[in-house]
């Protein structure tokens, strides 16, 4: 294994003090990053699983065991286990959401990434009558849920603009949440009051060297900054926040298992926060041949919901567009509990004025009313918001 | 002789059902079945479910007749809860709120100091206030004095089908608290229901037991059988019956016979 600082200092106070970037003080990303580091997937045998299987209560060392190499003969009992945890928690309820993008501008240059400030890709961003336009479009299909999404440019998708279409969907939606550039939790504050109240920010990559190596430049090179993003949401108000890495980036077992850590620990500290999680793996786009190919099939990514689902059996686990139907709807069956329908992830796309193009390429395409119809023949419960706004 | 009806009595209104539906779990479809099949008079709302005029709104589901007892889960402190309980009534869903008041992600434990402020506020402008409680009797009786209609102590963590793992302090609140105690959240079974009713409960609360069964309807019958059992155990004098070891043979008074009494 590599031997490295799992934090090193660099990587605490690179760049933040010059950027305004709050610190708050928090010690969650050194907990996470020595408990990621000390994690070896390799290390944990049949018993180890069989034990986390019968446990009542699912402990870290349980969570590392379950998503283990040695836990995959295992798999159709941790389905098993997994699915009694949702339907005791969510019952037959799946939710539903779909996200808008409103702006593709970015500063960064995530090697992985469609909106990598370097890739010639048309660039948009919708003014408040486009917002409007799209959030219509999307609200006559009946869903109730938006999430909100920029690409990381502070210069064109500014903290105000983000507000004021935070406070275009509350008029059309009554659950909105947010995913896009972490700002300090003034601003979290000010976009709660303009009507959001979740927040998702995707670490990418828990492996800090791996991070640099993706990140060469632009704000998001700052690890701490992001990662801390998540607790700044809190402390500014809102009243969710999910959590991710993108799969297939670096070891996904040790990825997802500071993915899981990253959650506990934000969730003992704050025990007020709905915690969710997302389970995106990568998928092709442009500018992307520098990358090894995907390294974690189906069956891995099962595995990981599976086991975020046994390790918070609370939270609420959101499957990808970026997945195939087939795989989704047996999976919301089971362990996730959100789904998105309708998805477009370019510019303008919903309205039939695409002006931007698309961050990646999904594979379930499909509408709301499809997604609605395929549960209600699995005998689940769409449900369009369980939400008040208070 | 006409029989002397058993009644559930909450804020004025009378209930001859002991048995309250909890909603939030059930495909839409299955809610009305599960009504009548649980033979339930109350069933509980959770405003944040509801989507007036929208597509599957939850309130198209529940059949006339039924009293509607919307609930506050999303509120996080007492000012939450007092905000959707008021807006319940504009909503037109009655008087009656059960008042969930949470911050806890995980377990989902309520709060009760939290509770009996917003009870306290709630009763004050009229509502038929059912908290949602921890088993505590201090907090019970402050409950009280802040103007609830009944308590509701959780028997186990909520989802969680445990069933009485609150056993003991939940008998401590049929014995000491004067309103009615509804045993809610943690049952798992009817055999658990019909344990707390036989205790002394005056109803049960259920939900996840019923809306994860593989047959809903006959689950929610069986709930009704269990909790009307339970209730004629209790009417019956159970402790007679459930003495452990016979009447012994030689009176432990028997040296006595033969002494007079003073007077």
């Amino acid at each position: 294994m590599r031997q490295m600082d799992p934090c090193p200092d660099e990587m605490k106070h690179n760049g933040m003090k010059h950027n305004g970037m709050e610190d708050i003080g928090t010690d969650i990303m050194d907990r996470v990053l020595s408990a990621a580091a000390a994690y070896d997937p390799a290390r944990f045998t049949p018993g180890d699983v069989r034990a986390a299987l019968d446990a009542d209560e699912c402990s870290p060392e349980d969570f590392a065991a379950l998503l283990s190499p040695a836990a995959v003969p295992f798999l159709e009992e941790i389905a098993q286990k997994a699915r009694l945890e949702t339907k005791k928690r969510f019952g037959n309820s799946v939710f539903l959401f779909t996200p808008l993008y409103i702006s593709n501008y970015c500063e960064n240059f995530c090697v992985y990434c469609g909106f990598n400030h370097k890739n010639r890709i048309a660039r948009s961003r919708l003014d408040g009558e486009g917002i409007e336009r799209e959030m219509k479009a999307i609200a006559e299909s009946g869903l109730l849920e938006l999430l909100i999404l920029t690409g990381e440019s502070r210069k064109m998708s500014d903290v105000a603009y983000i507000g004021e279409a935070c406070e275009v969907a509350r008029r059309y939606f009554k659950v909105v949440g947010l995913e896009v550039y972490p700002m300090n939790s003034s601003e979290y504050a000010f976009l709660h009051r303009h009507g959001a109240d979740f927040v998702t920010v995707f670490q990418e990559t828990y492996d800090p060297e791996r991070y640099k190596e993706l990140h060469p430049a632009g704000r998001k090179r700052i690890f701490p900054w992001r990662f801390n993003a998540q607790e700044r949401a809190i402390l500014g108000g809102m009243r969710g926040v999910g959590f991710a890495a993108l799969l297939g980036l670096a070891d996904f077992r040790k990825d997802a298992y500071a993915t899981g850590m990253h959650a506990y620990l934000v969730q003992r500290k704050y025990p007020q926060a709905e915690i969710s999680l997302s389970c995106p793996r990568l998928r092709p786009v442009r500018g992307d041949s520098a990358l090894p190919p995907t390294r974690i099939g189906v069956v891995e990514l099962f595995q990981v919901i599976c086991a975020y689902r046994l390790f918070m059996p609370f939270a609420g686990i959101t499957i990808s567009s970026r997945e195939s139907a087939r795989f989704r709807d047996h999976v919301v069956d089971i362990a996730a509990t959100k789904i998105s329908a309708g998805v477009d992830v370019g510019i303008g796309g919903r309205t039939g004025r695409a002006s931007g193009d698309e961050q990646f390429e999904i594979d379930d395409g499909r509408s709301v009313s499809e997604i609605r119809d395929m549960l209600l023949l699995r005998s689940l419960q769409p449900v369009m918001s369980e939400y008040i706004y208070v | 002789m006409e029989e002397k009806r058993d009644l559930l009595m909450l804020g004025g209104h009378a209930f001859t059902s002991r048995f309250i539906l909890g909603s939030g779990k059930f495909s839409l479809a299955l809610v009305k079945a599960a009504v009548e099949h649980a033979g339930a008079q109350i069933v509980t709302l959770a405003l944040r479910r509801a989507n007036p005029g929208g597509a599957d709104n939850i309130l198209d589901y529940i059949p006339e007749g039924v009293t509607l007892l919307p609930n506050t889960s999303g509120a996080r402190n007492a000012t939450e809860a007092v905000r959707i309980a008021r807006f319940s009534r504009e909503l037109g869903c009655g008087d009656f709120v059960k008042i969930e008041v949470i911050h806890d992600s995980k377990y989902l434990l309520p709060d009760n100091g939290e509770t009996i402020k917003a009870t306290e506020t709630l009763a004050g402008e009229g509502f038929i206030v059912m908290p949602y409680m921890f088993p505590d009797l201090n907090a019970a009786r402050d409950l009280v004095n802040a103007g609830a209609a009944c308590v509701m102590p959780l028997a186990a963590p909520i989802g969680s089908n445990k069933g009485l793992c609150g056993r003991e302090f939940i008998q401590i609140l049929i014995d000491e608290i004067d309103v009615p105690i509804i045993v809610d959240a943690g049952i798992g079974r009817p055999s658990q229901a019909c344990e707390a009713m036989e205790m002394g409960a005056d109803a049960i609360m259920a939900n996840t037991a019923i809306a994860t069964a593989k047959d809903i309807p006959a689950m929610a019958q069986a709930f009704k059988k269990a909790v009307d059992a339970g209730r004629t155990a209790w009417l019956s004098g159970l402790g007679r019956v459930l003495q452990k070891g016979a009447d012994p043979s030689s009176p432990l008074t028997g040296f006595l016979s033969g002494e007079r009494e003073a007077v």
